[in-house]
């Protein structure tokens, strides 16, 4: 059985501009134990499918369930089996992090003694044991997101949600997050992430969904939808405005891609299939060419790329139509 | 609330109460109010302005107005102050407006409404939790107005009567707070809604004027208001009416206490729904 399956699920919100789809037919299926990444860009839809499913919202048509449950007309159980972290940290900023856990668990109707161990274990675990008795407004970031975390698993539930669990985090405070998330799941949760940061669906999910305009326009694990994307991809700038057609038809030539250009920053940026040994080539050929190259690097894809792969946009061009919109 | 104290958490995880069950609601609308209550102690800027504007309400009335109005057969204070509580009391529920937009905007709604709890708990601990900044700020004017000169004329019984009913009244008042709070489209929305509306509600009674003294096609408007009837309540509990006082032949002033009730019970039975349902919908901004 799968802890996690939306069949077409469908949310409409009408503003003054018209309507939005923010679900325009979502379905996803997370087995038992493993974690889906929910990719996309602002305003993807990616929020709203996590708020179905985690009964805060409901669907205009199309089914949910969570751990067998529907997440309509089963809502109050399905709100024990599952834990949720928001994309903007949902604690309470004049209590202390102690206070918080143990809220959530007289909330979960744990008696007080009870809420007050499984807060002390959370405490310990989430490594904020010194901050307890501080009042989280005196949080940093990552802190605050793993005492969020901490209170999306007071009950131990067999499902979890995080939406954009690192949103805004600095990058040490990321990787300490995966660390932490990454045990979760090595402890059987069934874990649906939404992110939109390809790295991160990359280090924590067993498969992908990636989304866009209420959509699911490919799903599939990293490696495939890498393969996709072309593997890694070398990123070069240019002297000047005259030299960047001949840098283009160079890299092509030699990669057999048609290289990304933005003009008013001089970028080209390309699919490097050999890794190094195309970066080697690309640089010796330019040489060749009198091409002055100001910066040149190696990077593995990011979310942008699978865009760019998938619909021929950006993700930030979709960005800015959501917010146009 | 079921499990014993040794319970481990994996036992503990098949204790399903039912959220909708009275003492779980209860016991869910206790650590609300009590985890608003550790914030206003926390932060007791809230408290402490309160406090200030109740005393300050007072003494303005009383010193300024207090010499200029005369009240045939009876003080202006003692008049005043049933309106001066009333007012106060009503102001109070914007406070509950700003929470409850602050609540809903930082996201500690979404965390709540995902937890298996009482649907009606966080807005019930919201309410109760404000009750109790309501009886600080009455207390603090019952002291500033008795230092003034205010005193009551009623036997004990009639005096907690008095202030029961005004607790009864900023009661059904939070309730409107905390809808229009859940309505807001953010808190700085929630600031100007939750005030706005209790200005001519409040100006358009008896609370500092006779009614008699507006303009004819106001009377019946400001004699069948809520307030005029809470407000004659009180005095007439308090024992401050000035003799041969005259309150309007409404239905309302003639039988105030009887339509305070009323209204109270009413403005529940429409906002405590109209909140839960709120609730049920609300969705972060």
């Amino acid at each position: 059985m799968s802890a996690i399956l939306a069949e077409d699920l469908v949310k409409v919100y009408s503003s003054r501009s018209g309507e939005v789809r923010a679900l325009d037919g979502v379905s996803l299926e997370v087995e038992k134990g493993t974690v889906l990444g929910l990719l996309g860009p602002n305003g993807a839809g990616k929020t709203t499918a996590v708020r179905v499913l985690t009964t805060l919202l409901k669907p205009d048509s199309g089914r949910a369930s969570v751990e067998g449950m529907d997440v309509v007309k089963q809502a109050g159980d399905v709100r024990r089996a599952i834990g949720l972290s928001g994309q903007y940290a949902a604690v309470d900023e004049y209590l202390t992090g102690r206070e918080n856990l143990i809220m959530i668990g007289r909330l979960y109707h744990f008696n007080s003694a009870h809420a007050a161990a499984r807060a002390e274990q959370l405490l310990e675990r989430f490594d904020l044991t010194e901050a307890a008795d501080r009042p989280s407004k005196g949080y940093s970031g990552g802190m605050r997101r793993r005492l969020d975390l901490a209170g999306a698993l007071v009950a131990q539930p067999p499902v979890l949600f995080l939406d954009e669990p690192t949103t805004g985090l600095d990058p040490r405070s990321r990787v300490d997050l995966w660390d932490v998330i990454a045990e979760l799941v090595r402890d059987g949760t069934t874990l649906l992430l939404t992110t939109q940061y390809l790295e991160e669906a990359d280090k924590l999910a067993d498969k992908i969904a990636v989304v866009d305009h209420g959509k699911v326009i490919a799903r599939g694990t990293s490696d495939e939808l890498k393969s996709q994307v072309g593997g890694e991809r070398l990123d070069l700038s240019v002297g000047s405005q005259d030299e960047i057609a001949a840098a283009a038809e160079t890299l092509e030539a030699l990669t057999g891609y048609e290289p990304v250009v933005e003009h008013h920053t001089r970028q080209l940026s390309v699919p490097a299939e050999g890794g190094a040994q195309t970066l080697i080539e690309a640089i010796r050929a330019l040489d060749d060419t009198d091409v002055t190259v100001l910066d040149v690097a190696l990077r593995r894809p990011t979310l942008d790329d699978v865009f760019l792969a998938i619909t021929g946009k950006t993700a930030a061009d979709e960005t800015e139509e959501a917010t146009q919109s | 609330m079921t499990s014993t104290p040794g319970t481990t958490p994996a036992q503990a995880d098949q204790i399903q109460p039912d959220p909708s069950s009275i003492p779980i609601a209860i016991s869910d609308t206790l650590v609300v109010a009590r985890r608003n209550l550790t914030r206003l102690l926390r932060v007791p800027d809230s408290l402490v302005f309160g406090i200030l504007q109740s005393v300050m309400f007072v003494l303005l009335f009383s010193l300024v107005f207090g010499g200029a109005i005369e009240v045939p057969g009876g003080s202006y204070v003692e008049f005043l102050m049933g309106g001066i509580f009333v007012q106060t009391v009503a102001f109070s529920s914007a406070t509950t407006t700003i929470a409850m937009a602050e609540d809903l905007q930082r996201g500690i709604i979404d965390r709540f409404r995902s937890l298996p709890m009482s649907r009606g708990a966080v807005l019930a601990g919201r309410t109760v939790s404000d009750l109790g900044f309501s009886a600080i700020t009455v207390a603090a004017m019952a002291i500033t107005g008795l230092i003034v000169g205010w005193r009551t004329h009623s036997s004990f019984i009639e005096v907690v009567a008095a202030f029961a009913l005004l607790f009864l009244f900023s009661y059904a008042f939070l309730w409107i707070g905390a809808v229009i709070g859940m309505s807001a489209k953010s808190p700085e929305v929630a600031q100007t809604a939750g005030l706005i509306w209790l200005f001519p509600l409040t100006f358009l009674s008896n609370a500092f004027v006779p009614t008699e003294s507006m303009p004819e096609w106001l009377q019946p408007i400001a004699e069948w208001n809520p307030i005029s009837s809470v407000v004659l309540a009180v005095r007439t509990l308090f024992g401050n009416l000035p003799e041969g006082y005259s309150a309007g032949d409404s239905f309302p002033m003639q039988y105030p206490i009887f339509m305070s009730i009323v209204w109270c019970v009413v403005l529940l039975a429409i906002f405590i729904p109209l909140g839960i349902s709120r609730y049920r919908q609300a969705a972060s901004r």
